[in-house]
């Protein structure tokens, strides 16, 4: 890629809002201040700010050189808001020790135009999806300090030169800080082109700088949404019909009105009640006393036996299916091979389970309405709040704070959010602060979706792959979520992650015969985005069936997969890194077995390669070589820390993951009966980053999908055995 | 009221006995450094100190406590943001979210106290806290970092 210049649009500098420079200046550390109710009640620090020049939508300079970099997506542990400073430091050439962050809220994107564009924050899309726009802001902030100066000293901007945070007047070598021209810079206009850089010429991109958001987290300091404290603020527990579209029938409130602590009673849209008081134990104690009678609706004999049923029956019916990718004539040919090999898997359902629970913070008026809460998309957060406060939404804002995970949970879904501000609105002018417990974090999760596979491959005299059929069977997220997503015969292209023919989420391999399919089966349990998405169970089917056909052409599993990759140099490559570093061509350690995965997701090219054993039933994973081609990687070793914990992710997942239905409910409660995997079975990491260039993928998910299917291959290699329904919790492997 | 010794403080709580630790701490003294997660003592997030031993204080009741024991929660375990741990987590960008990683410090903290070397063995049956990100291997490797962070203080 070479320099890009950018134009650069004048409606995106026509509001100079200083109100809200003023406001979030202060916002990231102590969001619960940030141009709020509280801010108002106690408006000092706002008024110290309000000279504060904002440069632009992107960058403030403060007098004392402090560059504050606004981020509009949200941190959730990723590492976006580091990798978005750098983007804007690298064009900026501020010093990177004087540069801080800030979250504009929805409510002031809006505002001013959505100048921050989307605040979403899934889909690995934080960098990659934001790269082109958060760049140019940093470089038109740039050339408007280097007007400002050449403007003072009356030469041509042309001799002007910016670094470090210092503007350099190259003929006679004076020089100036950013902080001493920033308010003359914030009163120019923006100028109509800027060139970015060559990657060729980045200094700050692509260096393995620590995070900016590291030492808060380290004494408790970092404020979460469970944290959050607000003047006269009350603390909601809550309860909603733990069968999924039940609804609240009745409650007696005076049986716990009197119990410590106790302020208000209320039910919650039509299925939930929640309990107020003066502290949250005191509000939980009451709501476990609470009596409640639901009303369970017709799904309240639901199992998961009948999802299985469901599935089992997409397999095999013509019912609501759908193609999505196909090329040859698959059935054909497998009809008339000589050699095909069946397989079906299954992948259950799963919760998020974010260390922190769902908890949102509401203040409502019949004026106005405001939230405060940990969320992967501000903007939809915003929406919620306006609609369950029934007030126009310029009306309304939402304060986001840090999340103590994401996963997905907190991004298309604001169902926490729907209820603080359903029982903040009973309480005029009091901020309430919902927060679950984790059973209620369990039983009203949006899970992974639940599906099964066939797969039937045919192989010819020479051990070649010459057709692929795979029929998927069960839910999908988009007929949920978003019907909006689906295509116009009905079908959810989401499902078809890893499958398809081309784009972000492409199959790695070339097979003569395709077809890949998805009878969709929609059971009544509420399905959502969880990291991966598709990929998860989609990797699993793939790679673990791509294995199971290597070992029936009597081929070894690497050259099976090189042999259908030609036309993928970009897996091949993320493949060859894997096989070479963990020394594929030399056996491993007696004892010690050996499994592959490689995919396309998320516009990234990932593969790893695991080593464990089994000994007597019991699995060890003792090292994982993990490679990732992500185009470019704007931090290292925050690359190699999201590779790294993708790994406990999917490996959570496969090992223990797992949600089941009984009476219409799920049955595990907290991490007793839905574990996570522990530090003590977490292999050695090794982590190949190798951006080839030439495009932007994303960081957060691809390497999960890796995890379960680069074990279980191993697996097999150990003991023989094809493990074709996880999690491995419910399989006996000696 | 009850009176509890908290970060070298002696502090009085209005709360009802039944109530855990963990919620005295963050709702009657602001402490909230320290963590609500699970509440059944499983994941860890809720991790303090008590006479130097890692406790969960999420089952931990305020009637079970006495003024003589020394409560230390991450608030308290270091003037600076100084600790070895603390250093060490900082040198090696541990925290993702950061949710679980006040537990996770007062849990290696009180492993280090204990074992001045730990080996990987000792860190794997000490360390049982759940992280959802995935900082597992940075944590072992803070640990032994800590380790020597110490050591050399001790030995200067």
């Amino acid at each position: 890629m070479s320099a890009v210049c950018v134009k650069v649009s004048r409606r995106e500098f026509l509001i100079r809002s200083t109100a809200a420079g003023a406001g979030f200046a202060l916002g990231l550390h102590v969001p619960m201040l940030a141009g709020s109710a509280v801010a108002a009640e106690g408006a000092e620090g706002a008024a110290a700010e309000a000279d504060t020049p904002e440069i632009n939508a992107w960058v403030v300079i403060e007098p004392d050189d402090t560059v504050i970099i606004r981020i509009a997506r949200s941190e959730m542990g990723q590492g976006t808001l580091t990798g978005l400073a750098q983007l804007v430091a690298e064009e900026l050439e501020c010093d990177w020790s004087k540069v801080t962050t800030e979250y504009p809220t929805p409510g002031e994107n809006l505002e001013r135009d959505r100048v921050w564009g989307s605040f979403a924050t899934g889909g690995s899309r934080g960098i990659r999806g934001s790269h082109l726009y958060v760049r140019k802001g940093g470089a038109v902030a740039r050339e408007m300090l280097i007007q400002a100066a050449a403007e003072s000293w009356d030469v041509p901007t042309d001799e002007c030169r910016a670094g470090g945070s210092l503007i350099t007047h190259l003929p006679t070598g004076r020089t100036t800080t950013y902080g001493q021209v920033a308010s003359a810079a914030a009163e120019l206009w923006p100028p109509e082109h800027v060139e970015l850089k060559d990657p060729t010429e980045w200094k700050l991109i692509g260096q393995p700088v620590k995070r900016l958001d590291t030492v808060d987290k380290l004494d408790g300091k970092q404020i979460y949404g469970t944290d959050l404290k607000l003047p006269g603020m009350l603390n909601a527990a809550i309860k909603a019909c733990p069968v999924f579209t039940g609804k609240l029938e009745s409650f007696d409130a005076a049986a716990v009105r009197e119990m410590p602590g106790v302020r208000a009673v209320v039910a919650v849209e039509d299925n939930a009640v929640a309990v107020v008081a003066e502290t949250w134990w005191q509000a939980k104690t009451a709501l476990d006393a609470l009596p409640v009678t639901w009303d369970e609706g017709r799904h309240a004999s639901l199992s998961s036996a009948d999802i299985e049923k469901m599935l089992d029956d997409g397999l095999r019916s013509d019912e609501q299916v759908f193609v999505g990718n196909a090329n040859g004539n698959a059935k054909e040919v497998l009809a008339g091979a000589a050699k095909t090999i069946e397989a079906v898997y299954a992948y259950p359902y799963q919760n998020h389970a974010t260390m922190e629970p769902m908890n949102a913070t509401a203040r409502w008026t019949p004026e106005r309405c405001e939230v405060w809460c940990p969320t992967q998309n501000g903007e939809a957060a915003l929406e919620a709040t306006a609609e369950a406060a029934g007030l126009p939404i310029t009306q309304c804002d939402v304060h986001k704070i840090h999340l103590g995970g994401g996963f997905g949970r907190r991004g298309a879904f604001h169902d926490f959010v729907t209820q603080a501000v359903s029982i903040a609105k009973q309480l005029p002018g009091t901020p309430v602060k919902l927060l679950w417990t984790r059973e209620e974090d369990m039983a009203h999760g949006h899970y992974h979706p639940i599906t099964k596979c066939r797969l039937v491959g045919a192989l010819d005299a020479d051990g070649q792959l010459t057709a692929l059929h795979a029929r998927i069977s069960g839910q999908s997220i988009l007929a949920s979520v978003r019907p909006r997503g689906m295509n116009e015969e009905g079908a959810d292209p989401v499902t078809f992650q890893g499958l398809q023919a081309d784009g972000d989420h492409a199959i790695s391999y070339t097979v003569p015969n395709l077809l890949v399919e998805h009878a969709m089966r929609n059971p009544p349990v509420p399905p959502g985005f969880w990291r991966g998405v598709n990929i998860n169970q989609n990797a699993i089917y793939l790679e673990c069936f791509i294995d199971e056909l290597a070992h029936a052409a009597g081929k070894d599993p690497l050259a099976f997969r090189r042999s259908l990759m030609a036309e993928h140099p970009k897996s091949l490559a993320v493949l060859d890194a894997v096989a070479d570093k963990i020394g594929w061509s030399k056996p491993a350690e007696e004892g010690v077995h050996r499994g592959l995965a490689v995919v396309k997701t998320f516009g990234s090219h990932v593969a790893a390669c695991a080593e464990v054993s089994v000994d007597e039933g019991n699995l060890r994973i003792h090292r994982i070589v993990a490679a990732t081609d992500p185009g470019y990687a704007v931090n290292p070793q925050q690359i190699e820390a999201q590779v790294e914990g993708s790994f406990v992710y999917g490996l959570s997942a496969l090992l223990y993951g797992e949600c089941t239905l009984e009476n219409g409910a799920v049955v595990q409660s907290n991490f007793h009966d839905y574990p996570s995997m522990l530090l003590k079975e977490m292999p050695k990491v090794e982590t190949i980053v190798m951006p080839s260039g030439g495009f932007w993928g994303g960081i957060g998910e691809p390497t999960i999908a890796v995890a379960a299917p680069a074990v279980l291959n191993a697996v097999f290699a150990a003991t023989g055995k094809r493990i074709r329904s996880v999690p491995l919790k419910n399989v006996d492997l000696g | 009221m009850a009176k509890l010794k908290i970060n070298g403080t002696l502090v009085e709580v209005d709360a009802d006995g039944s109530t855990p630790l963990l919620w005295v701490l963050r709702e009657q003294l602001g402490l909230t450094g320290t963590k609500y997660s699970c509440g059944i003592g499983r994941c860890g997030s809720c991790t303090v100190h008590i006479d130097g031993k890692a406790v969960r204080s999420c089952v931990v009741e305020l009637s079970g406590l006495e003024e003589s024991q020394d409560i230390v929660t991450i608030e308290g375990l270091s003037e600076n943001n100084d600790h070895p741990v603390q250093q060490a987590w900082a040198e090696l960008d541990v925290p993702q979210c950061g949710y679980c990683q006040p537990g996770m410090i007062m849990t290696a903290a009180a492993l280090l106290d204990n074992n001045p070397a730990p080996s990987d063995a000792d860190i794997d049956a000490a360390v049982t806290n759940i992280c959802r990100c995935g900082t597992y291997n940075r944590v072992r490797r803070g640990i032994h970092l800590a380790a020597g962070i110490k050591q050399n203080r001790r030995s200067s």
